[in-house]
């Protein structure tokens, strides 16, 4: 279970305060979907459980099992389960791909006490989670998201999900830039590793995604805090109607 | 009146000035001293400081399996050369003392490599690759040494000859190595010079180079060992339709010192070159890149190119590039240009979200910045090699 208790995060270059008194709570099993206005601290938030450095969290506490993993690095947050598929997927230059996937899947195995994965067993498991996310095995033979179109990078992303197994999923904006059929086919993925012992958040503006990936929960998030909470019907609530009846609510 | 009053003779000098096998070749040096700061092309390598005393001695390294499986090895053992069979194609000789009289003069009065290398210089090796010949396996020329020790190699490749020598400077103590690259017309070599030198030992190393009509020079220099060390790379685009390229690698940790410093010559029209350093920069390294681009009146629809960056990796360490162009020619594409910079801090979170532990990560981005060099190399056996090393060297030094 993720618990997010009274948490504020604020920028660490600057001070500027961007999650203000945030509480929010998934269980196991469970799809909680976070929507809400641009710049109302999505992102943001995404960052502070994946455990980004620029942030600093000066109140309140993220936990994931029972466990607080505020102390923790972001590496050994994705050791404890807990993926990012981010907005802006980074391109790195002079990384091969295939050669990542294998030092992230073995790191975090190395983590588990588990045995490196052998040359065999890996290729086998990556040419299927692409195939099943329909991605050309050539593209892994470039550089990490190195040229890769919009679209591609959150296929990649997906990609990454399925090989790394995490039991702590957040997902943002894992449908912009994507085509319809493009959206169909990550949606089956993230649906196909919805199971009783993970915990998945998705953030997104739009209900299309949420068609796909029927939550459980639903939250809306403004000016750094949970403003409201409810089940799918709720996104088609402010499909309909926008935020303004909401925030004005809150205010 | 200027009055240069000469400074008080390091130990150093005194051991390089009366040792000397031929006193001639040192006299700008006896009159000047060790290069200094104010000595423009050893600006960022005090020389006369940094090189007060001469290294103590080490042990000189035993036959090392060669940097490429399949190489043929030529070794030149405390400067001694030991011929055994030449690999086909290639015709390989000792120098002797006549060989050495024959070899060209330093560049002048500030060429102190050129001077200790001849004053000092007991023998070399000659190779010449017959014109149109193909070597099928690269030949690494294995300097190793321990002792104070001064190596020269004349190489001279045939018209149309296809060729790929490894330079390979081992050991420890002090070593200067002068190599002279005569490469014909339309040949194409690759020269790959790996210094791992222990981290006590001085080395000062010069490649130069002349190419002939659309000869084509594929010069990488890795510095991966050495307390002291400069790299000097002296080129010729001597005939038209040349092309000249250096890819530079150069890995320092600890209190390392490491300049490479190139001047290359457009000397007739239609040459190209680049020239790419990237510098990876630990502990309270130091190091400098200066690179000159000389373009001569007739060297006309030259286009060169040079870049040097840099990855910083802690505060005490530090990196100066100097490009500098002189072009007398009007129609040339030239260009420049340095960067410094740290991890990408959004590069790293990305890795480490992934699982990746920081250390590891940094190692995987560090990596990255050469690799992106060394993977242009036309040749996979070569690039396995060298990215082998690369983590090696990161392991030890990350
Ligand atoms: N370095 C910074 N300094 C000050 N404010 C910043 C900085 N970086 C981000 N912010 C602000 O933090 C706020 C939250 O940004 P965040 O990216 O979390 O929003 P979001 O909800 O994900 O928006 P979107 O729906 O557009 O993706 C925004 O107002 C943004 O401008
Ligand atoms: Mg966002």
């Amino acid at each position: 279970m993720l618990e997010i208790r009274n948490l504020h995060a604020r920028i660490a270059e600057n001070g500027t305060e961007i999650i203000r008194g945030l509480n929010l709570t998934v269980n196991k099993g469970e799809v909680a979907a976070i929507m809400g206005p641009n710049g109302s601290g999505k992102s943001t938030l995404s960052y502070v459980i994946a455990g980004r450095a620029d942030y600093e969290v000066t109140e309140g506490d993220i936990l994931w099992n029972g466990e607080s993993i505020l102390a923790m690095d972001a590496a050994e947050r994705a050791a404890k389960g807990v993926f990012l598929a981010f907005q802006y997927p980074m391109e790195i230059p002079g990384v091969a791909t295939m050669e990542f996937l294998k030092v992230a899947m073995n790191a975090q195995r190395k983590a588990r006490g588990e045995e490196p994965l052998k040359i065999p067993e890996f290729l086998k498991r990556v040419k299927a989670a692409a195939a099943s996310l329909s991605m050309n095995m050539d593209m892994l033979k470039r550089p990490l998201n190195v040229g890769f179109s919009g679209g591609e990078k959150k296929r990649a992303e997906i990609l990454q999900m399925k090989l790394l197994e995490p039991s702590l999923c957040v997902l943002d904006e894992t449908d912009s830039g994507l085509d319809i059929d493009a959206l169909k086919i990550v949606a089956d993925g993230v649906n196909a590793l919805r199971s009783p012992d993970r915990a998945m958040i998705v953030i997104t503006h739009y209900q299309r995604l949420l068609d796909h990936i029927v939550p459980d929960t639903v939250h809306v998030l403004y000016k750094g805090q949970v403003i409201k909470s409810g089940d799918k019907s709720l996104a088609l609530t402010l499909e309909k109607d926008g935020y303004a009846q909401i925030t004005g609510e809150a205010a | 009146m200027n009055v240069v009053v000469p400074l008080p003779r390091t130990p150093a000098e005194t051991a390089l000035i009366d040792g000397a096998r031929r006193p001639a070749a040192i006299e700008a040096l006896r009159a000047r001293g060790l290069p200094t700061r104010r000595v423009e092309s050893w600006h960022y390598t005090d020389l006369k400081t940094l090189l007060r005393n001469l290294p103590a001695d080490a042990a000189t390294p035993a036959a090392l399996p060669p940097v490429l499986e399949g190489s043929a090895v030529l070794a030149i053992v405390d400067g001694a050369p030991r011929i055994v069979a030449a690999p086909a194609g290639v015709d390989v000789s000792a120098l002797g003392d006549a060989g050495i009289a024959a070899l060209s003069a330093p560049f002048g009065a500030d060429d102190a490599i050129g001077q200790i290398n001849l004053a000092h210089v007991a023998d070399g090796v000659r190779l010449a690759v017959a014109a149109d010949a193909t070597l099928v396996a690269p030949v690494e020329v294995q300097f190793r040494s321990g002792r104070a020790c001064h190596a020269r190699v004349s190489a001279a490749f045939g018209a149309a000859s296809r060729a790929v020598i490894i330079e390979r400077q081992s050991g420890g103590g002090f070593s200067t190595a002068v190599c002279d690259l005569n490469i014909g017309d339309g040949a194409e070599i690759s020269w790959i010079v790996v210094q791992e030198r222990d981290d006590k030992a001085v080395h000062l190393g010069q490649v130069n180079a002349t190419l002939g009509t659309n000869a084509k020079l594929n010069l990488f220099v890795v510095n991966e060992g050495g307390k002291l060390v400069r790299q000097e790379i002296h080129a010729r685009a001597a005939g038209e339709g040349s092309e000249f390229r250096l890819r530079g690698v150069n890995l320092m940790a600890g209190g390392a010192h490491v300049d490479v410093t190139m001047t290359l010559t457009h000397e007739v029209p239609h040459t190209s070159s680049t020239a790419v350093v990237r510098n990876i920069v630990t502990g309270r390294a130091n190091g400098a890149f200066q690179g000159m681009i000389k373009v001569a009146r007739q060297a006309q629809k030259t286009d060169a190119r040079m870049a040097c960056n840099t990855l910083l990796l802690s505060d005490e360490g530090g990196f100066s590039a100097k490009p500098e162009l002189e072009i007398f020619a009007d129609d040339v594409a030239c260009g420049h240009g340095a960067t410094v910079r740290e991890i990408d801090r959004n590069h790293l979170f990305y890795l480490m979200a992934r699982g990746v532990p920081e250390r590891e990560s940094r190692g995987l981005l560090v990596k990255a910045f050469v690799a992106e060099i060394i993977e242009e190399l036309d040749n996979e056996g070569l690039v396995e090699a060298l990215e082998h090393r690369l983590d090696r060297w990161f392991s030890a030094h990350g």
